[in-house]
């Protein structure tokens, strides 16, 4: 089996759909390890990669007024058990632009691999930029993911992201995300993660919110279960008028799973509103009551439940 | 309507945090019938259907509840729900990221396209527009009640327990609500209606009075409608424990030596009587 496919293979147990990576109707970038296996374009995206000793520095451009009907498809990963792969990663999507990236990081045979992910992102004005990054790290846990990313949103901007890891075990998760969003500009990040054994996650969401009438949600959803460790930290600041934030977190903890929530609001100016909650605790009694009065087991209620706050 | 008991409660009792929630309650449901189940708000309605359905922290400390003739302590939710018993909450959870399509398919025993599409299209909601729609804060409290309604409907379980099925509807909805709930009946399902509002029990072919954790009358419902109409809104219990006339919101209380409530409290039925004498225990 070549890389591709070994990669193409990954990429499927991670959700995504291989026949896409072939497709030339879609924009593509592979990379195993530091190794760039595959970069299609289309009208109106750009790539530059550069291979690194541990990983590949890639710049990925947006034409302004670019329109994708099709997301640019990314995979990234690692096959071998043991490993670094750093990805150093800039997006520039040019002024209103319109497009979706669908990134899938796999790590299947991960027993000890660490991937580190620092990408800049520059939402142009009017621009909106969809980021979608799913993760399948295999079933050991022996995987370390530091994904960072510094993102600014231009007047009227958008950038709207989610951040999947539910299949396989997390492991180490440090994930810091921060976005400056200007006027009118919005940002809505969620991050749903799934943790058991001895799982180790942490978020740190920032928005700040810098124009006016800016918006920005931060919302993440985590499922902890056995030792599993969940912690997250979201910060929304309001520094300009008519700003709206807000931080929302949820983490369903069972066995001897711990939780922690840390909402952080700062607010510069008066006329800005940034609010916030969080719920911490077992399955919610009456949603699973609910659904065990409709026939399911609790076993299957709690596994429904679960489910659905991770699908979002 | 079938003759035969489906569901029999005797003795019910159950204590919470040191108060009497439920006394002695004692009820029958035919198969197939439309019971309402009326009372004020805080008389123990929705307690009574939580012990019925087996939820936590309403174990019952004594008496009985027979489903089918099969004694229901000890036994789970879910295994009540098996047997065909099913509850309605009152405010329905909301289960983030669950879609509708999950939510009615989960209590069928056999998944059918049709049936959830006729569940939907049943309580006013176009199948198409909320099918994939997610259980989830961005439901208004009336679509997500009739959800609750349609996953019932769905269901086609042997004994629905609505609380409150009106409760957030739009009041043109309410002739939908009965209609549903006449459709239930008419496929075999018996439903006790729950509610304080007397004009839902026109449609019910039997009616209960509950009132402080017992239920005080079971007739017909103009007989139980008259009992609630005349001694409930204003309650004879809360006139009689007045030391003075008082206003409290709409309603006037009056002193129980001097207004008239206190005549009909002393006229009341056998069974009023004896759940004052409860009441007051």
């Amino acid at each position: 089996m070549s890389d591709f496919e070994a990669m193409a293979t990954a990429y499927a147990q991670a959700g995504g759909d291989p026949g896409i990576l072939a497709s030339p109707a879609v924009a593509t970038m592979v990379v195993s390890g530091n190794r760039v296996l595959a970069a299609r374009t289309v009208p109106g995206i750009e790539f530059e990669a550069e291979e690194l000793a541990q990983g590949v520095k890639a710049t990925i451009r947006v034409l302004p007024r670019t329109r994708l009907a099709t997301p640019v498809h990314l995979c990234f990963g690692l096959l071998p058990e043991r490993g670094v792969q750093q990805i150093v990663a800039a997006y520039e999507i040019g002024e209103y632009a319109n497009v979706a990236f669908l990134a899938h990081c796999t790590f299947p045979n991960a027993v000890q691999v660490r991937h580190v992910m620092e990408a800049t992102m520059h939402v142009c004005q009017g621009a909106v930029l969809r980021y979608t990054e799913a993760h399948f790290h295999g079933p050991t846990g022996g995987v370390e993911v530091l994904p960072t990313a510094r993102v600014t949103v231009d007047p009227g901007g958008q950038f709207l992201t989610t951040f999947t890891l539910t299949k396989g075990r997390a492991g180490t998760v440090a994930l810091d995300y921060s976005v400056d969003v200007g006027e009118q500009g919005v940002a809505d990040l969620a991050t749903r993660i799934m943790g058991f054994g001895q799982d180790r996650i942490k978020v740190a969401e920032t928005i700040r919110l810098n124009g006016t009438a800016a918006r920005g949600i931060a919302k993440a959803r985590l499922a902890l279960a056995d030792e599993a460790r969940g912690e997250v930290i979201g910060t929304t600041e309001g520094n300009a008028p008519e700003a709206r934030g807000h931080i929302d977190c949820i983490e369903i903890v069972r066995d001897r799973a711990v939780g922690h929530a840390i909402p952080i609001v700062r607010v510069s100016d008066p006329r800005a509103q940034v609010t916030h909650e969080a719920a911490i605790g077992t399955v919610n009694r009456k949603e699973l009551e609910t659904l065990m009065a409709r026939g399911l087991d609790e076993r299957a209620a709690v596994d429904t439940i679960v489910k659905g706050l991770l699908a979002g | 309507m079938n003759g035969a008991p489906l569901l029999t409660v005797e003795g019910l009792t159950l204590r919470r945090a040191n108060r009497d929630i439920l006394r002695d309650v004692k009820l029958e449901i035919r198969g197939g019938e439309m019971h309402g189940l009326l009372g004020l708000n805080g008389s123990g309605k929705s307690s009574l259907a939580y012990a019925l359905m087996g939820c936590a922290g309403y174990v019952p400390d004594a008496g009985l509840v027979r489903f089918d003739s099969r004694d229901l302590s000890g036994l789970t939710i879910t295994e009540r729900a098996r047997l065909g018993l099913t509850l309605a909450w009152q405010e329905p959870a909301r289960i983030e990221g669950l879609t509708v399509e999950r939510y009615l398919a989960a209590g069928m025993r056999e998944r059918r396209e049709d049936r959830m599409q006729a569940a939907l299209e049943a309580v006013g909601l176009h199948p198409a527009r909320y099918i994939r729609r997610k259980l989830d804060s961005r439901l208004s409290g009336g679509e997500r009640k009739r959800i609750e309604l349609a996953a019932v409907y769905a269901m086609q379980p042997r004994l629905a327990m609505l609380d409150e099925p009106d409760s957030g509807i739009d009041v043109l909805s309410l002739a939908d609500i009965t209609t549903l709930i006449r459709r239930m009946t008419s496929e075999g399902t018996a439903v006790l209606v729950i509610t304080h509002r007397d004009e839902l029990t026109e449609a019910c072919d039997v009616a209960s009075l509950m009132c402080e954790g017992t239920i005080t009358v079971s007739d017909e419902p103009q007989v139980v409608r008259d009992h609630y109409r005349q001694r409930c809104r204003p309650c004879d219990i809360l006139l009689a424990r007045q030391g003075s006339d008082r206003v409290t919101g709409l309603i006037t209380i009056r002193n129980a030596d001097e207004g008239p409530g206190a005549t009909e409290t002393q006229q009341g039925s056998a069974g009023w009587r004896s759940s004052e004498k409860e009441g007051r225990a």
